[in-house]
């Protein structure tokens, strides 16, 4: 064997050996995760209040509290998100401007989550005095998924072919009608994947809602917008390391939950993207 | 047929479309607005460069040193870990790995960033610091070593992808001319596809560095969170975002404490800012 | 009568000199063959007529165009491509049904009544020779067509729009021989009620359908005449080699 072909050899069992350092922990942490969170999961964990200091009963409002931040950011997010995208894609030239508005959303997205908790503390909670409270929290993970959508969804209309648009145009169409009637509905999927996505990473989200909205424990559920509320994350944070003798079962279950409901919107959004792809006129 | 609907719809995208600027500057302005109030009893200087933490003892001593130390060491050790591993993951896709391994590579990364912090930390916390302390006989495993590993393996998917991207685009001609010379595999990786896709596998690391300096709550749950000088890495050590996360919640609105918080807000924000422009920089260096 | 004049008309596409010095005059219920080898200038001419340039960010034009008088760029851009159609080199349908292709012209224009749409269809399509082939399928994806039926069906979408003039770049391209007699067919219907302006890669073409031929050669218009002297006595020497298939 020739010196080069040794040191591939030992070379190419380096770099396999980091893949599968990288992967096989994934899914240890997912089959922990499961066996263990399983045999918690009950009809009565599910749909009960926390009891005894959060040593027993259920988690039914934090996941009721995730599900409303969830959908009060999406409902912040989505029209913003998509319009930027349409804006991008469609009406920007390429000048300075454009460069500026690409550099921000690369660094609205670098923006460390506890930066954005910040922010949202400063503007929503205190100086336009909502409180800590599902709005604050809801406007705050919508910011955070904003970069998400817009990314996802300028890739959608981008994907539509330039003639469609040239043969809308040559019809007499403006260039509203043609987003409107064209490229809107035939980049639908891509921009439903992003909104996926970003659901998942809003839901999964514990920093950004620690000062705006999250209560420690709160065994009713919220009456309005302007009511704190649990959350899946902040919960399970909570229960791991601020109240000691928690149920170990408990931890795993709650784990268990929110990796599901992330998980969950994820294979929804391959999903989509994965027919989305077979079934494409173009 | 502009009518007024229509011209009222764009002028909305117009909106939007600046929004995502008007959303960087707001963050900049309030962090600021709420952050530099603490300068009236600190000066930065003794701000970014004391040695002690101890917002709360009267007088408070707001030096965040230890802290920014705290991140330097955890991001340094993360980097070690994760950078040659994360390079050598992409060349296992995209050079070596058989079709169907690269696809059970591929969604295990995928896997992998869609696991929210908080539940890495946890099971971090169950597995990893427990083994940490039995491996180096210490006296306790929540240490930077744990949080350098945790936050090294959620760089991963970053830079794995970004890298991956990079080395896919290196064009087919290269290899084929080093091939035709009688390069073996490795000396064609290593002599002619990274450095052709340099620059991109060099935004793959700044992104993944910006994700470890920015993450919270995987490493408050297993770093220790002591706001001291880190002399090694066996020891808790306590980061920039960790501080916030924890103090936050007890600090009065409008105290020095709180004015505190916002000013590391403020020194991460220039952080990541710095990193995602110099990312950035990259990315047109390579497209040009 | 002159339907389209142009004058001294110079186009670039960023440092790229596309046209230079362009004056033609195009009458009314004519076909007008343009001819000329690839890159001369031929579709930058037709797509200035409809403002479709404008889509390209680099675009950038002197001198004027006038339809029936008026200076296209007083226009609207919508308006103006509601009055001068076009026919692209590929068949473009839109990913669209059948019906809602030729149906999408006038909805834009605010057409709203379902009966009038379907009338509008029926007319467009019979119009282009495409009805009898469709009538029985018209909600299924027009990408289910052939690519001659493709064509016709944009063809019919054109028409839709009721137009005055239309444009078609090198229409029959992609098309076999049959397809391709079954457009030129429709063209020679159609200049009845329309001024049509062909842009063609193929002479042979040129001299079937059109009334008056014009020859572009490096962004500058060579000449233009009437198609049967321009076949047989050229002035310029350098349409004449072309003609012949000395170049190009």
């Amino acid at each position: 064997m020739s010196n080069a072909e040794r040191t591939q050899k030992i070379a190419f069992f380096f770099i396999f050996l980091a893949a599968f350092l990288i992967v096989v922990p994934v899914g240890l942490i997912v089959a922990i995760i499961i066996q263990k969170g399983l045999p918690a999961i009950t009809w009565q964990f599910l749909t009960d209040v926390p009891r005894q200091g959060m040593r027993a009963g259920g988690i039914f409002p934090a996941i009721v509290g995730t599900v409303y931040l969830v959908i009060g950011a999406i409902i912040f997010a989505l029209p913003i998100g998509v319009m930027a995208a349409i804006y991008l894609s469609e009406y920007a030239r390429d000048n300075f401007l454009t460069r500026m508005i690409k550099l921000a959303i690369v660094n609205l997205a670098g923006v460390p989550s506890v930066v954005y908790g910040l922010f949202g503390l400063a503007l929503f909670v205190v100086f336009f005095k909502f409180g800590a409270s599902i709005l604050s929290g809801s406007l705050t993970l919508g910011i955070m998924i904003l970069p998400i959508i817009i990314t996802t969804s300028r890739e959608a209309l981008e994907s539509v072919p330039h003639s469609f648009r040239e043969a809308s145009c040559s019809l007499g169409a403006s260039k509203w009608q043609t987003v409107r009637y064209i490229i809107l509905p035939n980049s639908i999927a891509g921009i439903l994947t992003g909104t996926i996505l970003g659901i998942g990473r809003a839901a999964g989200e514990t920093a950004p809602i620690l000062f705006t909205v999250a209560a420690f424990y709160l065994p009713q559920l919220p009456q309005s917008i302007f009511d704190q509320a649990m959350a899946l994350p902040y919960h399970l944070y909570v229960i791991s390391t601020q109240v000691p003798n928690v149920d170990e079962k408990i931890r795993y279950g709650t784990a268990l939950v929110l990796l599901a409901l992330v998980l969950f919107m994820n294979l929804v959004a391959i999903i989509i993207r994965y027919k989305f792809r077979k079934q494409k006129k173009w | 047929m502009r009518t007024a609907k229509e011209k009222f719809i764009e002028k909305l995208i117009l909106f939007c479309g600046l929004a995502s600027i008007f959303f960087v500057v707001l963050i900049f302005l309030f962090l600021l607005k709420e952050g530099i109030s603490v300068f009236k009893t600190v000066s930065p200087g003794d701000f970014l460069c004391g040695k002690k933490w101890y917002p709360i003892s009267e007088p408070a001593q707001l030096g965040i040193l230890p802290l920014i130390l705290g991140s330097l060491l955890v991001t340094l050790g993360a980097a070690v870990i994760s950078i040659p591993m994360g390079v050598a993951c992409a060349i296992y896709i995209t050079e070596l790995a058989p079709a169907k391994i690269k696809e059970i590579l591929k969604s295990g990364i995928e896997l992998l960033a869609a696991i929210p912090s908080v539940v890495l930390g946890f099971v971090g916390m169950i597995t990893l610091v427990p083994w940490i302390k039995n491996i180096f006989h210490l006296p306790t495993g929540l240490t930077a070593l744990t949080g350098a590993i945790m936050l090294a393996f959620m760089a991963m998917p970053t830079i794995v992808s970004i890298a991956e991207d990079a080395l896919y685009s290196v064009p087919k001609s290269y290899r084929e001319g080093a091939f035709a010379l009688g390069a073996t595999h490795w000396q064609v990786i290593h002599r002619v596809i990274l450095p052709a896709a340099a620059s991109g596998i060099l935004e793959a690391v700044m992104l993944g560095l910006g994700r470890v300096i920015g993450e919270t709550m995987a490493v408050m749950m297993i770093t220790g969170n002591a706001a001291i000088m880190p002399h090694s890495i066996f020891q808790p050590v306590r980061t920039l975002t960790a501080t916030i996360a924890a103090e936050m919640g007890e600090a009065v609105v409008g105290s020095e404490h709180y004015f505190a918080l916002f000013a590391i807000g403020i020194v991460l924000f220039v952080i990541s800012f710095a990193i995602n422009v110099t990312a950035d920089l990259f990315l047109h260096r390579k497209t040009k | 009568m002159v339907e389209i004049v142009v004058k001294e008309l110079d186009i670039w596409f960023g440092a790229v000199h596309a046209l230079r010095g362009v004056n033609m005059e195009i009458a009314s219920k004519e076909i007008l063959s343009i001819i000329g080898p690839a890159s001369s200038g031929k579709t930058t001419f037709l797509r200035t007529l409809n403002r479709l340039n404008e889509l390209d960010v680099t675009f950038k034009m002197k001198g004027s165009v006038e339809l029936t008088g008026l200076d296209i760029k007083k226009i609207e851009a919508e308006h103006l491509r509601k009055k001068v159609g076009m026919v692209f080199a590929l068949p473009l349908p839109l990913p669209l049904s059948i019906f809602d292709n030729v149906a999408y012209g006038p909805k834009v224009h605010g057409v709203k009544n379902k009966q009038k749409q379907q009338e509008i269809v029926e007319k467009a399509l019979k119009q282009a020779y495409l009805w009898d082939e469709v009538k029985d399928r018209l909600g299924t994806s027009a990408f289910k067509l052939s690519g001659g039926q493709q064509q016709r069906l944009c063809i019919a979408r054109t028409l839709a729009v009721e137009p005055e003039v239309i444009l078609f770049d090198e229409p029959c391209s992609g098309l076999d021989p049959i397809s391709t007699a079954k457009v030129e067919e429709a063209m020679l219907m159609l200049k009845a009620n329309y001024t049509l302006i062909l842009v063609t890669n193929n002479v042979k073409q040129a001299a079937r359908v059109g009334d008056k031929t014009a020859f572009f050669l490096s962004g500058e218009l060579i000449e233009i005449d009437r198609t049967d002297k321009m076949f047989t006595t050229p002035h310029d020497k350098r349409t004449d080699d072309y003609i012949r298939g000395k170049f190009g």
